[in-house]
């Protein structure tokens, strides 16, 4: 399935082009013929079945998996090749236990100061400020294993904004999160994609939250089955395919 | 050593006359911060089994130092615990195997391998007792010495590397995403746990050094909220059981290793019942 060419894309900027990517891991044709163009400031969703590599995808495009084809990043305005990726890992929690606060964390991530020592006045600071663009300036002094899921993904996020990224991937934000707090979630990727005109690739088993925010869908199962806005892509045969095949929840 | 001596002289305590006692009382000043400290990352990092195995391996590469008629078994130690520890980095790596079952596996190896090298052509097992019981109260000065250099070695490590390490132990996921290469952190904190056993194991002995690498930081998570706390109450309750062991050693004529670890017991369960409420 191919893109339409960039002349076309409605004077968006693109940030992140995909071409005939392909991934092999030993004999194993994970990835064949992707392409897909990520436009500045838009929401793209990447869903597919269990195995159908779209986290293989993610790491292709963050470096850390080997590929054929090509992976080509763009500013609009600046002349620099390599644009600041932000990466939100999938997740799982943290150990309960772990006597480490949410600040101990941003210290540990971000400071050359060693986090045992405690935190410095600005440190603090910035950390606050950081926890304010996901609203989570009260969750400075909690320790990591006693964080919600939501809060958790808060948290990864806030972290993978420090420095402001033009790119900002995540990996399956919306598993181990309530309904309440993937609604929260996505509201809160919504508001920050527009105040600093970010793009944002994510990968999704939860398709309810896709009409309202997703700009565009991308289904893939080794390859791209199908993609479009997030309706088309929804009701589409391929779709229904994929997911009642593979015991999926559409 | 003498301006030590002179202190411990000019200190009102009766216990203090002895110069075993003021080694022993220094020594202890050394591996309480030494032991608090490593304890923290080996408890975060579900290491404590390990540390124990890495001791056994220690005696094991001082019986094939020792039967190799080296005069110092203490650097043929040092080079078999590196290998050790090395190998079972790269075995863990490549096993699906769960940690604990691969560590008993090696574990067991050393032991054996240690035992079967000491008794080989009808060798008394006797010597080498004081490695596996130990006793503070004979530390050397020279002994004294090596733990001072080794606390200095570890302090420098923990200042430039803990940020990374924790971030390692806690959360491997985000830390390779942040460009922490995983693999190597966990090498060369396990290799640098095995140098720091293996040096402190002969003048220690492997009851006080195992109970010093694991309680003082199993006690303190009980207890703390951030890591600020976590490594002050390691390190205090280190050196008040230290401190602890060694007046009741002296007054009961017990093994000051056991009175330490005993001593760090009671810690853990005094923190246990405060521990923290969620949040």
């Amino acid at each position: 399935m191919k893109f339409p060419p960039s002349s076309a894309d409605h004077g968006h900027a693109c940030v992140l082009r995909v071409e005939n990517l392909s991934v092999n891991i030993g004999s194993d044709c994970i990835l064949k013929n992707v392409n897909l163009h990520v436009h500045c400031g838009q929401l793209v969703a990447l869903i597919g079945p269990n195995g159908a590599g779209k986290s293989t995808f993610l790491k292709a495009v963050l470096g850390q998996r080997e590929y054929e084809g090509v992976i080509a990043f763009s500013q609009p305005g600046q002349r620099s090749r390599k644009p600041r990726i932000g990466y939100v890992p999938q997740s799982p929690a943290f150990d309960p236990s772990d006597p480490v606060s949410v600040a101990d964390l941003f210290a540990c991530c971000m400071s050359r100061r060693p986090a045992f020592l405690g935190l410095g006045k600005s440190m603090r600071q910035t950390v606050l400020e950081c926890l304010e663009r996901v609203h989570g300036v009260e969750l400075i002094d909690k320790r990591v294993g006693t964080l919600s899921g939501g809060e958790l993904q808060r948290v990864l996020l806030a972290l993978a904004l420090e420095p402001m990224p033009n790119i900002l991937i995540l990996d399956e934000p919306l598993s181990g999160v309530d309904i309440e707090g993937m609604e929260n979630l996505m509201d809160m990727l919504d508001e920050i994609r527009k105040t600093y005109d970010l793009s944002i690739l994510m990968t999704t088993h939860d398709f309810s939250m896709l009409p309202r925010y997703a700009d565009q869908v991308v289904l893939i199962d080794h390859a791209v089955l199908v993609h479009g806005d997030p309706e088309t892509v929804l009701a589409s045969a391929e779709f229904a395919r994929a997911f009642q095949m593979k015991g999926g929840k559409p | 050593m003498s301006l030590w001596y002179a202190l411990c002289e000019a200190l009102p305590v009766e216990m203090l006359r002895w110069d075993f006692m003021k080694n022993a009382l220094l020594a202890m000043l050394l591996m309480a911060p030494l032991f608090g400290l490593l304890s923290t990352m080996i408890v975060t990092g579900r290491m404590s089994f390990f540390s124990d195995a890495l001791g056994h391996s220690a005696f094991t590469g001082i019986a094939i130092g020792a039967i190799c008629g080296l005069t110092a078994p203490i650097g043929a130690a040092v080079a078999f615990s590196i290998f050790f520890a090395l190998l079972f980095s790269y075995v863990r790596s490549r096993s699906s195997q769960s940690a604990d079952t691969l560590i008993g596996v090696f574990s067991s190896t050393a032991v054996a391998l240690g035992i079967f090298v000491a008794t080989l052509g009808g060798g008394s097992f006797t010597k080498y007792n004081k490695f596996l019981i130990g006793d503070i109260l004979s530390v050397s000065p020279q002994e004294i010495g090596l733990l001072a250099a080794v606390l200095l070695g570890v302090v420098i490590f923990w200042c430039l590397g803990a940020n990374r390490l924790t971030l390692t132990v806690i959360h491997p996921q985000l830390a390779a995403s942040r460009g922490i290469p995983v693999g190597l952190e966990q090498t060369v904190f396990t290799v640098a746990v095995a140098v720091v056993v293996t040096l402190s194991i002969s003048s220690v002995g492997l009851l006080i050094l195992n109970s010093l690498l694991v309680l003082p930081g199993a006690s303190a998570r009980n207890v703390s909220r951030n890591l600020k706390q976590y490594h002050v109450f390691s390190v205090v309750l280190a050196l008040a059981a230290g401190l602890g062991g060694l007046t009741v050693s002296y007054y009961f004529g017990c093994s000051a290793g056991a009175a330490i670890s005993l001593i760090l017991a009671v810690f853990f369960g005094i923190t246990f019942c405060l521990r923290r409420k969620a949040g």
